[in-house]
């Protein structure tokens, strides 16, 4: 049991567990701190500054997301020194930025934008170097936009931390600090394994999935909770759906998967549409398959599990079953094959 | 007593061609078979690198400088006839007179040598000499004592951190004796990038063993059985030497198991790094350590909770452990003597910039910063006048005339909005422009910054490109508030003590000078005549002769005139490259 402090925020007495940073009290609290490089899960970098709050006795502004808080702590989220700092901080980016939000793919789902909208900020007085890069259209599945990059590194810390597989780092140093690759190699000569975890974590729209460009505004598509069709895993994620077509997938923390995905999860979602796919059962009748309802399909199915299993027993029935679906089901199966089809000849497609 | 040649080997004697001179002397010792007879010693920095080689002879104290391998044989006929040599000896600046020791050139008298107190005297490579000048004797008495006392011990000197942040010392190692952790670790932080400033490197190479002496005392006050010493390297006659040192220490049972049948392991490792100034910060510097990029991590937690490898680790800088050993040897009370109430024992200072004297010089805290300047440095060359100090490198402050009086101590630095920093201090005469110095420090710190954080990341470039703006004539007055109010939320919000310091010469320089910013930007004039695009020139014409010179000279065709008449220089079309002042005969050309 983890003891409770008192913190005072913006006047206000709570109790939080003494473990707690002063962002997550606040969370709890319903006190929203703004944030651009932190994520929960993630190693705190306290790299954006955008979280900075003033902490009675404390010389310096201090980092919400990474500092614990202590009891007695006095908090101001939203005080003058620390708006103006907020403010600061968003002129700083937007003037390393490219501006063209009119045809974003983020316009109106850009954390750079809502916090510019929320503390008023509304241009830049640094008009000085701008860094330039050309979009990278290296892979498959995704673009890397870093005119739009604001170097919150949490593509960085998901790709190392959850993926493992370590393909973004910083390069260079200062202003001229970049994310990218090692050696700023194409993302198909890397480890990368195109989970795309580091699109769904992206608060602004240097990293944006192809399938998406062009195809509607973030307003305009409705996300759907779904379970991956994959595995048995049976990850949560959203789908990205405009007009009844799916464009793309979003990140769903709400599962058992913490809204992390690999790369069928989050790429491997165009079958949906193909037109090669199922959408009714068929019978093969004189060489030629045939539509028909799944009332007869299943009808023709028992029966013949019936003959094959009265006349040459269970031994001559085996079962395959598919990684996509749960423990559950196949358990339910199993044993479906032993007691009802009376046969052990039950494998499973992952052994193959 | 056998005489002594104590020849200095430290980085700038040696680029001062002090080997030559070592090897003139000891193949001169040798054909004359006087090896027995004299002993010839390399030895550290004397921190007066200007007049360098420097060459001492003992027992007598013969300071001779600027030695060239050529007048070795009439050197050692003065040691055989026991005479001077005189032309070696260094001139009073002001009656010309020679004078024979250390002590008597004012560039000595004033400081106070405790921490440097070995260097030029003994071989940085030899352990025996160290132990003989009274070295490991401190380790001694720190072992048989409990861990707790040593920290009050420490505690009660009042020493505080010598890397810029002025941090208690004790206050810090009482930290990090604190949690219980399967490890803990020492490190020594080398990484001393400020430009002018070599504080760190001189004190590795004069007196190696000095550091790894206080790099034990901390390990067994906190309880860390290992250490590294960071150090960039970029210093490698400081690394060989802390590396000998940590190989004879280790000989003589000084390092490893069972240290002084204490009981007591540790042991150092060396890790060098590749000279970003950022790592001088501790946490970017323990990620170096463990083979990340050097960006520091947000603090707290603090290092002595969890540092290196997430163990409790205490990290002081060179200067700071080389104070531990006299802390021991005189008595944490005798200690606190020195020094001012707050700000306790010596500082050395890297002089340098328009000064007469330049060199490395101890000061007791306290000092004012005109004793520095006009006593020990000798004043302003060139008979110019003082306009202003950097102190605290690159980061710290510049102050005007009207600090000259004030003490130097951590907290009336950071009152006057500079800082200790690493001891970098900087003077600067009239013909320095002060817009030029804080956009040639802010370029230093944005090219060192490491990128992670925002503030420091775009605004550090946004304040260079304000300064720059100002400096070609473009800058307008709310660029003046700009530059303030961008100053104050990058040192508020940034991540690191980089960020949070970087600023400090754009604010300083508009506290102490604003007048100067505003002929930039209202008159569009650099008063030092600094600034190419806000300079012009003009021709005295009383003092004109009519030569032609300037005229031949003048690689734009702006100046004009008849031979032997008064000549005249077209503003729009000269290039103000300055040419035609220095080819002028007659000083007849000046800007304005």
């Amino acid at each position: 049991m983890v003891d409770k402090v008192k913190v005072n925020i913006n006047g206000n007495d709570y109790f939080v567990p003494e473990n707690y940073t002063i962002l997550k009290a606040a969370e709890e609290n319903g006190i929203d701190i703004p944030t651009l490089c932190y994520e929960e899960g993630l190693p705190i970098t306290g790299a954006c500054r955008m979280c900075v709050v003033e902490v009675r006795g404390a010389r310096k502004l201090m980092a919400a997301c990474a500092t614990q808080v202590s009891d007695g702590m006095e908090v101001l989220t939203e005080s003058e020194r620390v708006v103006e700092a907020r403010r600061e901080i968003l002129r700083l980016l937007i003037a390393n930025h490219d501006l063209r939000c009119l045809t974003c793919e983020r316009n109106g789902d850009c954390r750079l934008q809502d916090y510019c909208y929320r503390y008023k900020v509304e241009d830049t007085p640094y008009k000085g170097e701008v860094k330039d890069f050309k979009i990278i259209t290296d892979n498959p599945f995704f673009i890397r936009d870093y005119s739009k990059c604001i170097k919150c590194g949490k593509c960085v810390s998901i790709c190392a931390e959850v993926n493992g597989a370590h393909v973004y780092e910083f390069i260079n140093r200062g202003f001229d600090t970049k994310v990218t690759s090692a050696f700023d190699d194409p993302l198909p000569e890397t480890t990368c394994t195109f989970c795309g975890m580091c699109i769904n974590v992206c608060p602004v729209a240097a990293l944006v999935e192809k399938s998406t460009l062009w195809k509607g505004r973030p307003w305009e598509v409705k996300k759907v909770t779904t379970t991956c069709s994959y595995c048995g895993v049976g990850c949560q994620l959203k789908l990205k759906v405009k007009d009844n077509t799916i464009i793309g997938v979003a990140a769903d923390k709400s599962g058992s998967n913490l809204g992390h995905l690999c790369s069928k999860g989050q790429f491997g979602w165009d079958y949906v549409h193909s037109k090669d796919r199922l959408t009714h059962p068929l019978i093969k009748r004189e060489g030629e398959f045939v539509r028909v309802t799944w009332e007869e399909a299943l009808n023709y199915i028992a029966g013949r599990f019936k003959d094959i299993l009265s006349q040459w027993g269970g031994r001559a029935l085996a079962g395959l079953s598919s990684a996509k679906c749960t423990n559950e089901e196949n358990y339910l199966f199993q044993k479906f094959m032993r007691v009802v089809l009376q046969t052990n000849n039950i494998d499973h497609c992952a052994r193959l | 007593m056998k005489k002594e040649i104590l020849v200095c080997q430290g980085s700038a004697c040696v680029s001062s061609q002090s080997r030559d001179v070592y090897d003139a002397l000891e193949s001169e010792l040798k054909v004359r078979g006087l090896e027995e007879k004299y002993s010839l010693k390399p030895t550290g920095c004397h921190g007066f690198c200007e007049q360098g080689p420097i060459v001492l002879i003992e027992p007598e104290g013969y300071f001779y400088c600027q030695v060239k391998d050529k007048q070795v044989p009439k050197l050692v006929d003065c040691l055989q006839e026991g005479s001077v040599y005189e032309e070696l000896l260094y001139k009073s600046s002001e009656t010309q007179e020679p004078l024979k020791t250390r002590n008597e050139i004012p560039f000595y008298q004033k400081q106070k040598r405790l921490v440097l107190q070995n260097c030029g005297l003994i071989d940085p490579e030899s352990i025996d000499d160290y132990i003989n000048s009274g070295g490991y004797s401190s380790l001694q008495k720190v072992l048989s004592m409990e861990p707790d006392e040593v920290i009050k011990e420490v505690k009660d000197s009042g020493v505080r951190g010598r890397g810029g942040g002025g941090f208690p010392t004790g206050d810090k190692w009482y930290y990090g004796r604190q949690p219980q952790a399967d490890k803990k670790y020492i490190i020594c932080n080398a990484e001393e990038s400020d430009p002018g400033a070599f504080i760190d490197r001189s004190i590795l190479e004069c007196d190696p063993h000095r550091v790894l002496e206080g790099m034990l005392t901390a390990g067994y006050a906190i309880g860390a059985c290992e250490g590294f010493v960071y150090i960039r390297s970029e210093y490698p006659l400081a690394v060989k030497r802390i590396y000998s040192a940590i190989s004879q220490a280790l000989e003589k049972g000084y390092l490893g198991k069972n240290i002084m049948n204490s009981g007591f392991d540790f042991d150092v490792q060396i890790k060098q790094g590749a000279g970003a100034f950022v790592c001088g910060e501790e946490t970017a510097l323990i990620e170096s350590i463990q083979g990340n990029s050097g960006m520091p991590r947000p603090r707290p937690p603090y290092p002595a909770e969890k540092g290196l490898w997430d163990r409790p680790t205490i990290v002081n800088n060179v200067e700071t452990l080389s104070n531990i050993p006299i802390i021991f040897d005189k008595g944490a009370s005798q200690y606190a003597r020195i020094g001012t109430q707050q700000s306790k024992g010596t500082k050395i200072f890297a002089l340098t910039g328009k000064i007469r004297h330049t060199g490395l010089v101890e000061v007791p805290m306290g000092i004012t910063l005109r004793e520095i300047i006009f006593e020990i440095g000798g004043g302003i060359k060139d008979d110019k006048k003082f306009k202003a100090v950097q102190i605290g490198g690159p980061s710290g402050g510049c102050l005007s005339e009207g600090y000259l009086d004030f003490p130097v101590d951590y907290d009336s630095l950071i009152d006057a909005g500079a800082m200790m920093g690493s001891g970098g201090l900087v003077v600067l005469d009239e013909s320095t422009c002060i817009v030029e110095l804080a956009r040639y420090f802010l370029s230093f710190t944005r090219m060192e910054a490491c990128g992670k954080c925002t503030p420091c990341r775009e605004g550090n470039t946004r304040l260079l490109e304000i300064l720059q703006r100002i400096i070609e004539g473009e800058g307008k007055m709310e660029d003046l508030d700009r530059l303030e109010t961008l100053s104050r939320n990058i040192i508020d919000t940034s991540l690191c003590g980089l960020g949070q310091s970087a600023p400090n010469p754009v604010l300083t320089t508009l506290q102490n000078f604003r007048g100067e910013y505003e002929k930039h930007v209202k008159e569009r004039k650099c008063p030092a005549g600094v600034c190419q695009a806000l300079l012009s020139y003009k021709i005295i014409q009383e003092n004109c002769k009519g030569c032609g010179i300037c005229m031949k000279h003048c690689p734009a065709g702006a100046i004009t005139g008849e031979k032997n008449q008064p000549h005249n220089i077209d503003a729009d079309v000269c290039a103000k490259c300055g040419e035609c002042v220095d080819k002028c005969p007659f000083g007849a050309i000046v800007p304005g």
